[in-house]
């Protein structure tokens, strides 16, 4: 009996202490109500612009429908509409081929050129304005600007440059071989002065002290660099070099404006092939398809950059 | 603000913030309203900043009147009849258009947008309810639209107007459903024809009054003016955005061939790999690598090409017949220069060329009474100017007087007699030297029309792309195979229709 008594009192008790857990007037109290009216913004926003597509998008993967007449589920097939598509794989290599060149050519330019100008001793804010206007032109205008450079003519502008110095005209955009890296060319010039700022405001932490040690040892200035700002940097890199990754994985902006994915669908990516599904094709028809497509490129993109972090993670642990 | 009043109120020009603008002034905002005159008092401004901002919003939340009930009980109509970047000149002639329309039909409040449709955005635009009431799409997308429930059902509407029964039933046909219904009011057919520049023709020691009429002579004068014109590509054709495929059909169909057919019991057999285009692009081949007479730049969608054409880097190029009224309207090219021809036919019997034109639709979100007024304004807008001898001359004055194209080569939309009574109609106001439109209007009616290809239109243009691209940008393409991969792949698209 007593011990029935004591287990029916605890339980009272428990009871009693949820229950003031979970007292409204507690909860407002405790400024409960003021931490849901400051996170309610973003709740909303989120709900409403994040969230509410995602799961939206995940839905109509499995679907056929134009937008208007009721949709029909269809399971799996726009997946495998998606595999089935040759230029799905077409799509896939010329993604790769643009991060490769990209990481070739955009990854080492900005490290190299924040170095060199963390070392320039006079006019360095001229420097940072000239490296960073790029970003500011909106990048339609700048690709616009560059469709003009392009110009395959003897008359266009790179290639009247080129013509200065004897090279015969090259055909940039026009040319299957020639399109990504020229559009490359274009994303990198475009996009070196916001990760230049980053590597330059990175390396205003490096402490002098280590250089001054270094110097003391006799290193070269290249010693320097390889011994002090590297492993200095390296959180940053693996940072740069990950979001870089993503951004070209996604990238839409140049072979949309420069060529449409031409010539021959050599510059046909993965987000181009997603908008046409989406909007070229049957008119609206092949939505599904856009989704699927959508979800296994960030499904990708997800399983790379936990990978990519675990992997980073025991670099810098050691 | 300037206040002006008087005892007719005329509709004014104004710009996004409400400010009316100059007659002779450039407008660069793309949303034109169209509003009362009134005259501005001082305790007014709270209320003009309100409604500024409201004109704002409206344009941020899209174009459709999605109510479609003004506050006055007037049914108001959002309608797109002109492209984007259209010169001042061609919306003060909308907006006399517009002024006209809301005289004779004082319920219906008419508010005129710049808007080009396109398949990319057009389902997005739907969907979020940023369609126009009013818009037009091509011949080729028409049908597949109206099937798809994309489009609002005007029968009952269109049956009332006076000209319903006069219709040429293969014109109609292109904005009937499959359900025999009508989605829209077909306007400015058109036949796929032989643009040139007449100015770039002389300099190279042609002469503009006989332009080409075979393709090899085609050939041979886009090589001499590509030899003896630097910088200006002799003849050129669209590559881009389906245009390609487009095109190629036009050059196949015009050497007989077909690249679907029709069995009789309506299976549809892709059939791209067929001799006429292999000769197409054996053509094509020939121009840019043989002759190198294309110019040095392979990538033009239409309105690209048409720019091309207007700045004088393009000398000859395939397009529609009337054409002109687009160059003038979003480029500002000077008729004078204009030359235009028959594209030409092989002798093969079964060689025709290539039509098309546009179609007048209606949101299919749309209120009965704004469909009502929707027909109505087609009606006014596209139907009367055709058939009517007032609406007809008082189009041309008003196109003429914004410079405008007013004699646009055209097909007829009913019969070959009413056509004609509308030319002679409209004769004392042509602005586009009937002489440069002589070779096409001379020969059009010995040609035989040929339909774009039936299913998947689209889709099959899309994927002949690559294939046109391929040709002008590398000399060992391999075409059998490319051929083979466009039937493969639209055939597949064929098929699963029929699951």
């Amino acid at each position: 009996m007593s011990v029935h008594t004591s287990a029916r009192s605890q339980s009272g008790t428990a009871r009693l202490r949820i229950g003031r857990r979970h007292n409204p007037v507690t909860w407002v109290q405790r400024g409960g109500l003021t931490t849901l009216v400051f996170l309610l913004p973003l709740l909303i926003i989120f709900g409403v612009f994040s969230w509410t597509p995602i799961v939206e998008a995940v839905v109509m993967s499995f679907q056929k429908t134009n937008l208007v007449t009721a949709p029909v589920f269809v399971g799996w097939d726009n997946f495998v509409a998606v595999f089935r598509d040759p230029v799905f794989w077409i799509a896939v290599r010329n993604t790769g081929y643009f991060a490769g060149l990209a990481l070739l050519f955009g990854y080492p330019i900005p490290l190299v050129a924040a170095v060199l100008m963390s070392e320039v001793k006079r006019m360095k804010g001229f420097f940072s304005v000239l490296a960073y206007l790029p970003v500011v032109i909106p990048p339609v205008v700048s690709v616009l600007l560059w469709k003009i450079f392009y110009d395959a003519s003897p008359r266009g502008v790179f290639n009247t440059i080129l013509g200065w110095v004897g090279i015969p005209p090259q055909p940039w955009i026009q040319d299957a071989a020639t399109a990504m890296p020229s559009l490359v060319l274009e994303a990198t010039w475009a996009g070196a002065g916001g990760t230049i700022i980053i590597y330059l405001a990175a390396l205003t932490s490096v402490s002098p002290d280590l250089y001054d040690a270094a110097e003391v040892d006799g290193a070269s200035l290249w010693g320097k660099i390889w011994h002090v700002t590297l492993p200095q940097l390296r959180g940053i890199l693996f940072i740069t070099l990950i979001l870089q990754i993503i951004a070209t994985a996604q990238v839409f902006l140049q072979p949309f404006l420069f060529t449409g994915g031409g010539p021959v669908d050599s510059t046909t990516t993965i987000l181009l092939l997603i908008y046409q599904y989406a909007f070229t094709q049957s008119l609206g028809g092949a939505y599904g398809e856009a989704t699927a497509l959508s979800l296994m490129l960030a499904a990708f993109l997800a399983v790379l950059s936990i990978a990519y972090f675990r992997l980073t993670a025991r670099w810098s642990d050691n | 603000m300037t206040a002006r009043s008087g005892p007719t109120p005329t509709p004014v020009l104004a710009d996004a913030a409400g400010e009316p603008l100059g007659q002779t002034t450039r407008i660069t905002n793309r949303t034109i309203t169209l509003r009362k005159d009134r005259t501005m008092k001082s305790p007014g401004k709270i209320a003009m900043l309100t409604a500024a901002a409201l004109v704002g919003v409206g344009i941020l939340s899209g174009c459709s009147s999605s109510s479609g009930g003004g506050d006055d009980g007037k049914v108001n109509l959002v309608v797109a009849p002109v492209l984007p970047g259209a010169t001042a000149d061609a919306l003060k002639s909308l907006h006399d258009r517009v002024a006209q329309f809301e005289k004779k039909y004082p319920d219906i409040k008419v508010k005129a947008i710049e808007y080009q449709w396109t398949g990319t955005t057009f389902a997005a635009e739907l969907a979020g309810g940023t369609l126009p009431d009013v818009f037009n799409v091509p011949f080729t997308d028409s049908k597949t639209l109206a099937n798809n429930g994309q489009l609002a059902d005007i029968t009952k509407y269109f049956k009332q107007t006076p000209t319903a029964d006069k219709w040429n039933k293969n014109v109609l046909d292109v904005a009937t459903g499959n359900d025999g219904k009508i989605y829209g009011i077909p306007w400015g057919p058109y036949a796929m024809a032989l643009s040139y520049n007449r100015d770039i023709f002389t300099k190279a020691g042609l002469d503009p009054d006989k332009p080409p009429t075979t393709l090899d002579e085609i050939q041979q004068d886009a090589k001499t003016i590509a030899a003896k014109v630097p910088g200006v590509a002799g003849y050129m054709q669209m590559t881009e955005d389906n245009t390609g495929g487009w095109e190629l059909a036009t050059l196949t169909q015009s050497m007989g061939g077909k690249l679907e057919k029709v069995a009789s019991d309506g299976k549809v057999t892709v059939t791209a790999d067929n001799p006429q285009t292999k000769q197409a692009l054996a053509w094509l081949k020939k121009l840019r690598w043989g002759d190198n007479s294309m110019g040095s730049n392979f990538l033009f969608d239409w309105s690209g090409i048409n720019q091309a054409f207007a700045s004088g880097q393009i000398a000859m190029y395939m397009s529609g017949s009337d054409v002109i009224g687009s160059l003038m309207q979003a480029n500002g090219f000077d008729q004078k220069k204009y030359g235009v021809t028959t594209f030409p036919l092989a002798s093969s019997a079964s060689a025709g060329i290539l039509s098309g034109g546009n179609v007048d639709v209606v949101n299919v979100k749309d209120s009965p009474e704004q469909v009502a007024a929707a027909v109505k304004w087609i009606n006014f807008y596209r139907t009367e100017p055709t058939v009517d001898k007032t609406a007809a001359i008082n189009n041309a004055k008003t196109l003429a007087k914004g410079d405008q194209a007013v004699n646009a080569p055209t097909l007829p939309v009913f019969d070959k007699a009413t056509w004609e009574q509308n030319q002679e109609w409209i004769k004392p106001y042509d602005n586009i030297p009937v002489e440069n439109l002589k070779p096409f209007n001379d020969n059009i009616f010995n040609q035989k029309i040929s339909p774009e290809p039936p299913s998947h239109t689209q889709d099959l243009y899309g994927a002949l792309d690559s294939v046109v691209q391929a040709v002008l940008t590398d000399q060992n393409a391999d075409v059998d195979t490319l051929l083979k991969g466009v039937d493969t792949k639209v055939q597949a698209l064929v098929d699963a229709d029929g699951k």
